[in-house]
């Protein structure tokens, strides 16, 4: 009993997700695109750089280079803290 | 539907993983099933930025007159990358500290063993 | 990952090793001119290291690769990360300064479709080898940390 309802709610998520999927807007035509219109227009004069991806990351956003830095320090502070008591 | 196929195969990635996740009693596979949803979401993230018949957005030795890709969907996904190893090294921690402790990788006989 | 394996393999890994050193230096150091950059080095790099590791066994490769060196060059690489936020605090945090004006990593670029020259990019390019030190320590870190818990956790279960 428990073990049909997981099965039918189950085929009832994926069949609204291809349902999503198919109803999406076309494949490669991007509606707004504003901002990276401005960054690949203005990347080279502002920061002299080639590579706009690597600009966006250090640049532009370097907010968020510097969070996924504190957690992947947080992660291998995690992992030497859970073995500690092994290698006694 | 035969143009909409990078968004379809988001969808066959999230649903393997989400059946790995409910229905498998192995704990390995559990995360396993962890790492493919993760995929499925970087591979949509990437497929969101793409203009037909584009280039890399670079400009070193790129040809002539051609459109470019949107770059920062791109970038999001660098760090969602990382952010994913890191979680799949914590959780393959926690697995190997769980058969010190029980001796079994079934997740039956681990809520019935106590102590 | 415990013991080593044949001598095929072994010696193919004597010769390789370093050129896949070389080749993630390469993408950490070009990361502002190509595809590539501070997290894609890193994880080249790291790959060499598991290589070694899995070819000559936990138990040598302990005394070769420490812990404590590679836990060093990680918070280095994070503390420089931090600081060359701060050259510009003039204007913002992270703010550029070090780009279009003299110096190191300070010459303008050709706008268009160039060859590319390295002495461009400002502080990205500091940026980059900070993080590539980073990502690629921290790697290091947690699979010398997991293979040695595994050796232990063996050895314990067997008698």
């Amino acid at each position: 009993m428990k073990k049909s309802i997981f099965i039918i709610s189950f085929v009832f998520f994926v069949a609204f997700m291809v349902m999503a999927a198919i109803g999406m807007r076309p494949f490669g035509e991007p509606t707004a695109s504003e901002m990276d219109d401005y960054f690949i227009e203005n990347a080279q004069r502002e920061t002299a750089a080639n590579n706009v991806v690597t600009t966006i990351v250090f640049d532009y956003r370097g907010f968020d280079t510097l969070g996924e830095g504190t957690v992947l320090f947080t992660a291998v502070v995690g992992v030497v803290a859970l073995f500690r008591e092994v290698a006694k | 539907m035969i143009g909409n196929f990078p968004f379809v195969a988001v969808v066959i990635m999230l649903g393997l993983g989400i059946y790995s996740l409910m229905f498998k009693k192995n704990l390995i596979k559990i995360a396993i099933g962890l790492t493919l949803i993760e995929s499925g979401a970087n591979l949509f993230l990437i497929a969101l930025g793409y203009r037909k018949g584009s280039v890399a957005p670079i400009y070193t030795m790129a040809p002539e007159g051609a459109k470019m890709a949107l770059p920062t969907p791109q970038a999001l996904c660098l760090t969602s990358i990382v952010i994913g190893v890191a979680t799949t090294a914590l959780v393959l921690s926690i697995i190997m500290i769980i058969y010190k402790k029980y001796g079994t990788l079934n997740t039956d006989e681990i809520r019935r063993l106590r102590g | 990952m415990i013991e080593e394996m044949s001598r095929i393999v072994r010696t193919m890994t004597t010769l390789i090793f370093g050129f896949i050193m070389v080749y993630g230096f390469y993408v950490i150091a070009h990361g502002h001119l190509s595809p590539g950059g501070g997290f894609q080095g890193g994880a080249i790099v790291a790959s060499a290291f598991a290589l070694l590791l899995v070819t000559y066994g936990t138990n040598q490769i302990q005394n070769f690769l420490s812990k404590d060196l590679f836990s060093l060059i990680e918070s280095t690489g994070l503390v420089l990360f931090n600081a060359f936020g701060f050259l510009g605090i003039g204007a913002t945090y992270f703010y550029n300064c070090v780009s279009n004006s003299g110096g190191v990593f300070g010459s303008p670029t050709v706008i268009g479709i160039n060859s590319g020259n390295l002495n461009t990019g400002g502080t990205i390019a500091l940026m980059n080898m900070a993080v590539g030190l980073e990502v690629l320590a921290a790697f290091g870190v947690i699979i010398m940390t997991m293979s040695a818990a595994a050796e232990i956790l063996n050895k314990k279960e067997k008698p």
